[in-house]
């Protein structure tokens, strides 16, 4: 039997669940040469903010074990250069979902960000990051308190028609407390969630291996953590969920999906592996069959 | 370009400097400057290392072992399987010599030199290259590099090899008959080179990488013509590139 591999994700009908993670995909264009995206569900693309962005000095990557730690700190050309030149030129090549990570560093910006978002045709879904670790006074500060999340959702909704996705950060006490006060402010969805704050030490340098000291920790080790977060979200909210975190097989893009996500964001995974978001999709039939699945959408949120 | 190699011999050839040699049943052709992404059995991220040399189907490669990930490579037995990134960065550029290049290498960074040298040569230039080590016991690619070249300087930090003091304290540095120079070592030492020589020249440089591909933006640095990827733009620059 044909295995049905595609999902319903804020009224866009996605051929598949796999989106590679905003930050581990570039803009899409980065990976042509890899192999064709057209195979994917969704591309998130690289988180963008107003100015252009040269992001944090280097070392800004360091290794973990079961994972890594990254510091870019949202190096992006600023948001008339993706939506003037990034996007139109993905477009060239690229018909599934297109999703613009916008980040700020006030409510104001978030706003101006989302509307030019908003105004270009290429792009389907907005995803609000209110969870980068790695700048200051920006990103995460947003997003690890109910208030300021949902003020930048309110904001983000008053002028942003596309559906808009809001990147919880992992690191609160209750994300459930933030999801819930940012779907009360509009939101039509949630990436759950952004990376873990984390720290490495060079022990002959007895400094910190991250320029930045720290920076945002991913890959399985998370995985555990983030499906949980999922299962809570997507049962205390009732907009879809995007489960991101860890994710490295076509078994833990069904295992996100039991849990309650409707799509499936793969991050590290890149990283490690360029061929990785094709190598998923590419089992998924088989990785179905074997769990007797017909259709991924009737897994979604079984347990 | 993602392909499984089998290790035809893993060596220690100097003090903690280890030659890897890898046989691939497809072809590799690779220039010089380019790196591979090697994925070390049990380590997250990948580990980039320079090519030193390369023929159909084998790649050789140098590396010093300097953590956790470079010690388990050193471990593997010849016939052990290792998975690659290859065809990884923008290498130097032969094109820039007209006929007569300086090579500077310090430590390992001599391995990306040698392909450089091999073209360079093939394509009737001439040639002279200093190598700088911290003391004997840690020199490679000397024979390779004589076999090759016009004329070839060891430098040492404690002059237990060669000249005692750094690659500019070797004669063949002040020659003013270069009409451009490539290097590639410790960055404090490519930067007294680029400061130094007054004519055209490249550098390759080092950083912290991520995906080694160009997509995550990890191993950025600041140009003189704006933010750069190592992995993808680089690793070789123009002296002109840089910001000191």
């Amino acid at each position: 039997m044909v295995k049905d591999l595609s999902v319903n994700l804020g009224g866009l009908r996605l051929k598949n669940p796999v989106i590679p993670a905003s930050g581990t995909f570039g803009f899409g264009l980065e990976m042509a040469e890899y192999f064709d995206l057209n195979l994917l569900g969704g591309i998130s693309l690289k988180g963008t903010t107003r100015e252009a962005r040269l992001g944090n000095p280097t070392p800004r990557i360091a290794e973990a074990h079961c994972g890594m730690l990254n510091s870019v700190g949202l190096q992006n050309p600023g948001i008339d250069a993706l939506v003037g030149e990034k996007v139109p030129a993905l477009r060239k090549i690229y018909d599934g979902a297109v999703i613009a990570n916008i980040s700020g560093f006030s409510v104001e910006e978030y706003a101006w960000n989302c509307e030019k978002a908003y105004a270009c045709d290429g792009i389907d879904i907005v995803e609000v990051n209110v969870s980068c670790p790695n700048v200051h006074d920006g990103g995460m500060a947003f997003g690890t308190e109910p208030s300021s999340a949902a003020a930048v959702t309110k904001a983000v909704k008053e002028v942003c028609r596309k559906p808009v996705f809001v990147k919880l950060s992992p690191n609160v006490t209750d994300i459930v407390a933030i999801a819930r006060a940012c779907e009360d402010a509009g939101a039509d969805g949630f990436t759950v969630a952004n990376t873990f704050l984390g720290m490495r030490i060079d022990l002959k340098t007895r400094r910190p291996v991250l320029a930045n000291k720290v920076g945002g920790f991913s890959g399985p080790a998370i995985f555990p953590i983030a499906l949980r977060m999922v299962w809570q979200v997507s049962h205390a909210c009732s907009v879809p969920v995007m489960g991101c975190g860890g994710v490295a097989s076509a078994r833990d893009v069904i295992e996100m999906m039991m849990a309650g996500a409707s799509a499936v964001q793969v991050g590290s995974e890149n990283i490690r592996d360029p061929y990785a978001c094709r190598k998923i999709v590419e089992e998924l039939p088989e990785t179905m069959a074997g769990l007797g699945i017909d259709s991924l959408e009737q897994i979604i949120g079984t347990v | 370009m993602k392909d499984d190699f089998t290790i035809e011999s893993n060596e220690c050839v100097a003090e903690r400097t280890w030659r890897l040699v890898l046989l691939s049943d497809d072809t590799h052709y690779l220039f010089s400057g380019e790196f591979v992404d090697i994925a070390v059995p049990g380590f997250y991220l990948r580990r980039p290392i320079s090519v030193c040399d390369s023929s159909e189907g084998r790649i050789v490669l140098y590396y010093k072992v300097v953590g956790e990930g470079t010690k388990a490579l050193s471990g593997m037995a010849q016939g052990s399987r290792l998975n690659l990134l290859t065809g990884l960065g923008n290498g130097f550029d032969a094109s820039l010599c007209t006929s007569s290049a300086l090579l500077v290498g310090g430590g390992l960074g001599s391995a990306p030199l040698y392909p450089l040298a091999r073209e360079l040569k093939a394509a009737g230039k001439n040639v002279r290259v200093i190598l700088g080590f911290n003391k004997a016991s840690e020199t490679v690619l000397e024979e390779e590099f004589r076999s090759l070249c016009d004329g070839v300087e060891i430098t040492t930090m404690d002059g237990s090899r060669g000249i005692k003091g750094l690659v500019s304290d070797a004669p063949s540095f002040h020659r003013t008959d270069y009409d451009c120079f490539y290097t590639c070592g410790p960055l404090v030492m490519m930067k007294a080179v680029c400061k130094a020589l007054p004519i055209p020249g490249q550098l390759s440089l080092e950083e912290r990488m991520g995906c080694g591909s160009g997509f995550c933006y990890g191993c950025t640095v600041q140009t003189a013509s704006g933010p750069r990827r190592v992995c993808k733009d680089g690793p070789v620059f123009n002296k002109e590139d840089m910001i000191w």
